[in-house]
């Protein structure tokens, strides 16, 4: 624990707790190594099924959960408890409601969240629903943990020094609340017995499918766009030491995204026994939607109006504002696709892992990046980072990472659903589905490689980090041009 | 902190007044564009609601001016789809695969058919194209046939498959001369010598004459005097470099150990006469049909 900074004004500043923050980084930088790993490792068993090994723990049905889940609920989960607690506690000047007590069984508990879940997934244990996969021992720890979780932050935010919510919070509290309600209504089941694993679902057919894709869905619009939301407007006009664009366009496209995003599910479902109206629904709210997103990065990328030279010093300004880059392209990127006659082509195929892909890598992964990037010297008591040019090559390499994974997967994904729907003159298949399976291995290679480049980039991350916490200081940033400094 | 409005210097713009942390927020109206286009996705979804199928109510929904349902329009496409091809799938329906052969147009119907068929049921084991896989997959593009390479022949390995549950199911089953003990090991080692004679590789002209009385005891029933192997028992032939677990001495020698047999679905219940039909015609055509 230690005195905060303090803001412009001279009032002093309450004691942080800040303790917990720098466990979920920790947690945050280790999780997102592990779920990179094994995105790697799945990528690569497409390409090549022999790495399955011909065993059922190292299978790609048990690791592709772990990777999942490690990357949205581990990496991004730990990035948003750490982010959203010392956000809430600077932006309200009040300490954590509930202590460093409440912390520590925040953190603990999340993380044996973490181990529970994926040690079933391993083992083959899984309630098969995407997204949602642990059983329901699992789902009611979570639900403790969350429950604690809307505790500490609805009371740091009562007990604030502030006249107002900044928005930053309104978005961590929307995802908090959503998750808590989607988490338990897609998880009902009634487990078999009580010492054994096994539940059934309360829902049944369709109606368990829509079940299954309002909560993927919003799991999609909840976790990784409004809890990143508050990330992006907390770290971005600090990092880049400029008043956030429009506080009237934040106050709107906050409330239209919150209201429109829930129903925009059934769009996972065209084509499928779901009843037209429902699809037709869910496709116009996605369309809807559209501009409602994007208030967000306009918000984020005109907050640099006046400082865009910043963007050439400053590596860690460059993930945060490319990360929004992302999400602008990924929020158009999903309305058109939940189009129907867009989706005919795109569905099952692997456009959606690359539009998902878009999102997780460039906008979830980068502005995590940004923000870890910006608190670990916070946290750690450090003028600066270690290395920015580190940084720089992170940002790079990841970049062309990315770009790798996203075009191989959308030439697959395209060329995949162009195959599957050729008929030739007389009325035939044209091609059968090994034959699309042949043609996109090499785009799959190409997937995997762009994969282990985001891994190197945040292996280097790591490092750099590790250095920054230890106090060491690059010989670049001491002899090179002034390091920039992430405003106060 | 109290309210205390500041102009932004770079941008002209007034902040709110309010500040987190040293955050300041600019009172910039809503980009007019943005707004708009908002608007227009509400329009356009507007738009969608009366032409198509949308709003729910308690016994059933709006369907729309145009209206439609995307499970109509598949049975639609499905049966127009079915219409266009029902002409010539009659008169393949009517025929033997010998008779569809004899019209170029059925012919050339078949294959084409026939090659859908194959690459979606056939190709995981036998290979696209029926180029055959290691392991127990013949290839269909030889003129080896196990089973034979005639019309009607390659039409019952389809129809009914081979040691599967079928009724009809072709049958053959090769003893387990070592593991059964029916031979001594030194006696396969033999005959394993003596059938690589039959391509001129046998390395042992001793094993190769000790090997003569064993094979026309035991092998020469089903595989033939000369190893020319007998289709209708489904023996295959064993004096052509084409084996189907592998030729090496060790292949053969576990191979007469402890037989490999290869199963294959009967496809009657799967695939529909004329399917089968066209399938027939297309491997027939793929290399060696006889």
């Amino acid at each position: 624990m230690a005195l905060a900074s303090g803001a412009a004004e001279s009032t002093v500043a309450p004691r942080y707790h800040e303790e917990v923050v720098k466990l979920f980084v920790i947690a945050t930088v280790f999780w997102g190594v592990v779920g990179f790993l094994v995105g790697v490792v799945i990528a690569f068993q497409l390409a090549y099924p022999i790495l399955n090994l011909d065993l059922p723990w190292t299978s790609f049905g048990r690791l592709r959960p772990v990777h999942t889940s490690a990357v949205i609920f581990a990496f991004g989960g730990n990035a948003l408890f750490a982010t959203s607690l010392y956000v809430v506690q600077r932006t309200c000047r009040a300490p954590l409601f509930g202590g460093a007590a409440m912390g520590l069984f925040l953190f603990w508990g999340y993380q044996l969240f973490i181990v529970l879940a994926a040690s079933g997934y391993v083992l083959g244990v899984s309630q098969g629903r995407e997204y949602a996969e642990p059983e329901w021992y699992v789902d009611l720890w979570l639900t403790i943990v969350w429950v604690a979780y809307l505790v500490a932050f609805t009371g740091t935010l009562m007990k604030r020094d502030e006249p107002h919510i900044y928005v930053a919070n309104w978005f961590y509290l929307a995802f908090i609340v959503t998750i808590a309600m989607l988490h338990i209504v897609n998880n009902l089941a009634v487990p078999v017995s009580f010492l054994g694993v096994k539940s059934y679902s309360l829902f049944s057919g369709v109606q368990d499918a829509l079940t299954q894709w309002w909560y993927g869905h919003n799991a999609v619009g909840f976790f990784l766009t409004a809890g990143f939301l508050g990330i992006m407007y907390y770290f971005v006009p600090k990092q880049a030491d400029r008043p956030v664009y429009s506080y009237r366009l934040s106050i709107v496209h906050f409330w239209s995204l919150i209201f429109l995003y829930i129903w925009a599910g059934p769009h996972h479902l065209h084509y499928t026994a779901l009843p037209d109206w429902s699809q037709t629904l869910g496709m116009t709210f996605s369309v809807m939607l559209w501009m409602p997103s994007w208030g967000g990065m306009i918000n984020g990328i005109m907050t640099l109006a006046g400082a865009w030279d910043k963007l050439r010093t400053d590596p860690v300004l460059r993930f945060l504002v490319t990360s929004v880059a992302f999400y602008g392209m990924s929020t158009f990127e999903g309305p058109l696709m939940s189009v129907r006659q867009v989706n005919a082509l795109s569905h099952y195929t692997d456009w959606t892992i690359g539009h998902v892909h878009s999102g997780a890598l460039g906008w979830v992964a980068f502005v995590s990046f940004g923000a870890v990037y910006h608190l670990v010297p916070k946290l750690w008591k450090r003028q600066g980072l270690y290395s920015l040019r580190l940084v720089s090559y992170h940002f790079w390499i990841s970049t062309i990472g990315i770009v790798l994974y996203i075009t191989a997967m959308w030439i697959s994904g395209i060329m995949q659903g162009l195959m599957w729907r050729s008929y030739d003159e007389l009325g035939f298949l044209q091609y059968a589905f090994v034959e699309t399976v042949q043609a996109m291995h090499p785009f799959y290679v190409v997937r995997a490689l762009g994969g282990v480049l985001f891994l190197i980039g945040s292996l280097i991350m790591v490092y750099n980090l590790i250095r920054t916490a230890a106090g060491d200081v690059a010989e670049e940033a001491r002899t090179g041009r002034p390091v920039p400094q992430a405003a106060e | 902190m109290p309210t205390k409005v500041e102009k932004d210097s770079i941008t002209g713009q007034e902040t709110t007044g309010h500040e987190w942390d040293g955050i300041k927020e600019l009172n910039s109206p809503l980009p007019k564009w943005w707004l708009y286009v908002l608007y227009a996705t509400i329009v356009f979804s507007v738009i969608y609601y009366v032409l198509y199928p949308s709003i729910p109510g308690i016994t059933g929904y709006t369907k729309g001016l145009i209206g439609g349902s995307a499970r109509e329009a598949l049975v639609e496409k499905l049966a127009k789809a079915k219409e266009r091809q029902s002409a010539t799938l009659t008169q393949i329906a009517a025929l033997e695969p010998a008779g569809i052969a004899e019209s170029p147009e059925l012919l050339n119907f078949s294959l084409a058919g026939g090659r859908s068929a194959f690459a979606d049921n056939c190709a995981p084991c036998h290979g696209l194209g029926g180029a055959g896989r290691p392991g127990g997959f013949p290839s269909l593009a030889d003129d080896a046939w196990i089973w034979g390479g005639t019309l009607e022949d390659i039409e019952t390995s389809i129809r009914y498959g081979i040691r599967n549950d079928n009724d009809d199911s072709r049958i053959s089953d090769m003893p387990a001369f070592g593991a059964d003990e029916l031979l001594e090991p030194a006696q396969i080692a033999d005959l394993a010598e003596y059938l690589l004679a039959f391509t001129d590789r046998a390395e042992d002209q001793d094993a190769v004459a000790r090997g003569e009385e064993p094979y026309l005891e035991n092998c020469a029933a089903c595989h033939g005097e000369q190893g020319e192997g007998l289709p209708e028992l489904g023996a295959p032939r064993l004096n052509d470099q084409i084996w189907l677990y592998g030729g090496e001495r060790e292949d053969i020698i576990a191979q007469i150990d402890k037989p490999k047999q290869g199963v294959m679905p009967g496809w009657e219940a799967r695939l529909d006469e004329t399917t089968i039909k066209m399938l027939t015609v297309y491997v027939h055509t793929l290399g060696g049909g006889q």
